[in-house]
């Protein structure tokens, strides 16, 4: 056990916690059971949700990347059963040469299947196979009584759709089984093109997403006038085996990504301002292609350029950062196209923002619904921040759409239930499995969820 | 919880009839605070006080019983008013008195009143609290010291000595506190127009309770351990206290 400081990815707010490593499923029931209670318990997987959500001040943090052992691939049937704590990491490296992939993958490989199924996450394919917990087969759910359930979507999907999204508080993830996707090659197929602004952006989205599986444009936020939205869209599959070249189909699954640099400790504050960030954001939209076919890339390279750079998240200094990420629903292209003037007017010193479309969602807490979904991150020293995403904020509750809490760290309580219409039908089924209200963390108490 | 852009929800005021205590209560409200709880000797008068906050936005208001004199009792009320409204993510130590320097120098029983209010009740106070937050892991305290405090003169020294003790133990409670999540502000005011200063001369630079509370609030959003208010005193304290006494002892300050 360890009395440490911890944060969520954008360093914001440091809080103390007991953090406990269990060394197997007993000890986890062990400290499960063992916990004194009064400042509650927490799972925690690799830290990459943005905000607060895996933090437990004053209170008990099981780390489960202690327990990360892939128990079985079958690749007959494209499943693997495995500890919640193993990361996308570990297990693209055990599968992608098996002719394997996650069904659902996000902007970085290092989050563990238990926080991917907590925060119920996307990828850049929502709009055909939806979010992580559809690939989920059933995962085995440590309940603060002390029992471990075996859940299924067909079986018990209350309690599957309360802990898909429900950020932790139903309880530890011990074990799950996914459903896999079948790939023929370790390569993806990109098309690439430009849009000269957002209402063109859009539209291209719009006309042709639904004929690829993998689509995300990036857009330039600080870009003003005529060119604001102007994006490069990125959409593609993977590249089947045929598609490649002869002296390169021996290989095909060959996979072994490297972390190739790491930002230094420390950095001088004050690097990130909006003329760095422009500049970056220009030469970065000039060095797309306008226009681009079948161009071959790695799984790492399209899903994974983050991951490059490790602990890119230093370069925010000592006040860190946050991202905020928002969905409307189709039909609200306005509130959309508002937002976006709003933040340029603002002139956010936002690195390439990410826009996605989402097909149907599920859930009570889950975040994807139907409809365009933007994420940004923003140094959380600028100033006025709190008001202009606070009015951000209503914009979208008025648009019928919601904030992402595994990305929050600032939305007020009284938005959640605007946001969340499920909520308190979550609220029932989760007082259901811990009536003693043992599950907490800052995000919860922050929102006050619970 | 304190969230990124540095919003708090739940604030406590000890010395909940401070007008500086209530401006910063206050600005914290404006900026998303939802509950506060005045903490003080006459709760009975902060009715006003708990109007404007819920003008600003509070939706829970409660005014309790504290006397920063009476120390055996403080570990009780911290514990009440954490049973009642939680986490406590800023408490502001705002009580104090002034005293009356020509009275005191020669008063024992005077002295030693300001001493008791000023240092012993602060200590008690911020050594209660503190526990508080290290068991919750988060939360800032809030400790009115004084530039007072910060090289002690002859014209007031009765009250300068107890800030000067006060501001020492706060400065080594911060330390005290690194890596618990918690933190402490030491704010050091001028000449703040407030009950306190009532109908004494307005000395240079002075400022106002609601002029201290934007520099708090300031602090607090950021990393700072001390603050001055009005910000430009730090430089004249920085000179001051390179003043060679002889010298010192004779400026009109
Ligand atoms: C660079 C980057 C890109 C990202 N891209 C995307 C994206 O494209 N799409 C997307 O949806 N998200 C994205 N995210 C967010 C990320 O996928 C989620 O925050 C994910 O939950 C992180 O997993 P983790 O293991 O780090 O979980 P943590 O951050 O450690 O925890 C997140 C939540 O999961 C809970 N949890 C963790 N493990 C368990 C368990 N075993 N049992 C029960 N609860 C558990 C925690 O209590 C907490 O509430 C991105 C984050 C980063 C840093
Ligand atoms: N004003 C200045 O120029 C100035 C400058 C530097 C520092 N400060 C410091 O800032 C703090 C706030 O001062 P202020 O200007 O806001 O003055 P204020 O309005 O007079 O507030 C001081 C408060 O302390 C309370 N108090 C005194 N003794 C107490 C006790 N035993 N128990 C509980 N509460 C007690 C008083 O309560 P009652 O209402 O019951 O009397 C009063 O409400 C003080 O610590 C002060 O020393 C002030």
């Amino acid at each position: 056990m360890n009395e440490i400081l911890l944060t969520g990815w954008g360093r914001t707010t440091p809080t103390r916690s007991r953090v406990h490593l269990p060394a197997d499923t007993d000890a986890t029931l062990r400290l499960m059971a063992d916990g004194n209670g009064s400042r509650g318990l927490l799972a925690r997987g690799l830290g990459r949700a943005y905000g607060d959500a895996a933090q437990n001040a004053g209170g008990d943090v099981l780390d489960m990347t202690s327990l990360a052992g892939i128990h079985a691939v079958d690749v007959d049937a494209a499943t693997v059963d495995v500890d919640a704590g193993v990361s996308l990491d570990t297990l693209l490296r055990h599968l992608v040469p098996l002719g394997l992939f996650v069904t659902v993958s996000p902007g970085t490989r290092y989050v563990t299947v238990g926080g991917a199924l907590a925060c119920d996450i996307h990828g850049k394919n929502h709009h055909r196979e939806g979010s992580f917990a559809r690939s989920v087969l059933s995962f085995d759910l440590l309940t603060p009584d002390g029992e471990v359930r075996t859940v299924t979507a067909d079986a018990d999907p209350e309690v599957f759709w309360a802990t898909a999204g429900g950020m932790g508080l139903t309880g530890v993830v011990l074990r799950a089984t996914l459903k896999l996707l079948r790939i023929e090659t370790a390569m993806v197929s990109v098309d690439t093109e430009r849009a000269g602004d957002l209402d063109d952006v859009m539209a291209r989205m719009e006309a042709r997403d639904d004929d690829y599986r993998y689509s995300v444009a990036w857009i330039d936020l600080l870009a003003s006038g005529a060119a604001m939205g102007r994006s490069v869209l990125t959409r593609g599959d993977h590249t089947p085996l045929a598609d490649l070249p002869e002296g390169k189909r021996a290989n095909a699954l060959d996979y072994g990504p490297k972390a190739l640099l790491s930002a230094p400790a420390f950095l001088p504050p004050g690097l990130l301002n909006r003329l760095t960030v422009r500049a970056f954001n220009e030469l970065w939209f000039r060095k797309a292609p306008v226009s681009q076919i079948g161009h071959p890339e790695s799984i790492a390279t399209f899903f994974h350029p983050l991951d490059m750079i490790g602990d890119w998240n230093r370069i925010y200094g000592r006040a860190g950062f946050l991202q905020y990420q928002f969905v409307v629903p189709f039909g609200q292209e306005g509130a959309m196209r508002q937002i976006v003037e709003e933040l340029v007017r603002h002139q956010c010193p936002s690195f390439l923002a990410v826009l996605k479309r989402f097909g149907p969602g599920n859930g009570l807490l889950s975040f994807p619904s139907p409809g365009w979904t933007l994420a940004l991150d923003i140094p959380a020293a600028m100033g006025g921040l709190g008001p202009l995403l606070a009015r951000l904020d209503e914009r979208v509750v008025d648009a019928g759409g919601r904030i992402y809490l595994a990305k929050d760290s600032r939305l007020a309580p009284h938005m959640v239930p605007r946001m969340y219409p499920e909520l308190d039908r979550w609220r029932e089924l989760r007082e259901r499995l811990d009536p003693k209200r043992r599950m907490t963390s800052d995000l919860a108490r922050r929102l006050q969820l619970l | 919880m304190r969230n990124a852009v540095g919003d708090v929800q739940t604030v406590l005021v000890l010395g909940g009839g401070s007008d500086i205590g209530s401006a910063i209560a206050a600005r914290l409200v404006q900026q998303g605070a939802r509950t506060v709880v005045l903490a003080g000797r006459r709760p009975e008068a902060y009715a006003q006080a708990e109007q404007s906050l819920r003008s600003a936005g509070a939706t829970t208001v409660h005014r309790v019983s504290f006397d920063a004199d009476d120390t055996d009792g403080h570990p009780k009320v911290i514990a009440e008013v954490v049973s009642t409204v939680g986490d406590l993510d800023v408490t502001v130590v705002a009580f104090g008195v002034l005293g009356d320097q020509s009275v005191d120098e020669h008063d024992p029983a005077a002295a030693v009143a300001v001493a008791r209010t000023n240092y012993l009740g602060a200590v008690s106070a911020m050594t209660v609290v503190s526990q508080q937050l290290r068991t919750q892991g988060h939360g800032a305290l809030v400790v009115l010291s004084s530039v007072a405090g910060e090289r002690v003169r002859r014209s007031n020294f009765v009250y300068g000595s107890t800030k000067a003790g006060l501001d020492g133990f706060a400065t080594g409670l911060a330390d005290a506190l690194q890596g618990t999540g918690a933190r402490v502000l030491v704010v050091r005011p001028g000449f703040v127009v407030s009950k306190m200063t009532a109908g004494m001369d307005k000395a240079p630079l002075s400022t106002t309770p609601e002029a201290v509370a934007e520099v708090v609030v300031k602090g607090l959003a950021g990393s700072a351990t001390v603050v001055w208010a009005p910000a430009a005193l730090r430089l004249v304290m920085s000179a001051l206290r390179h003043v060679p006494r002889p010298v010192f002892r004779r400026l009109p300050v």
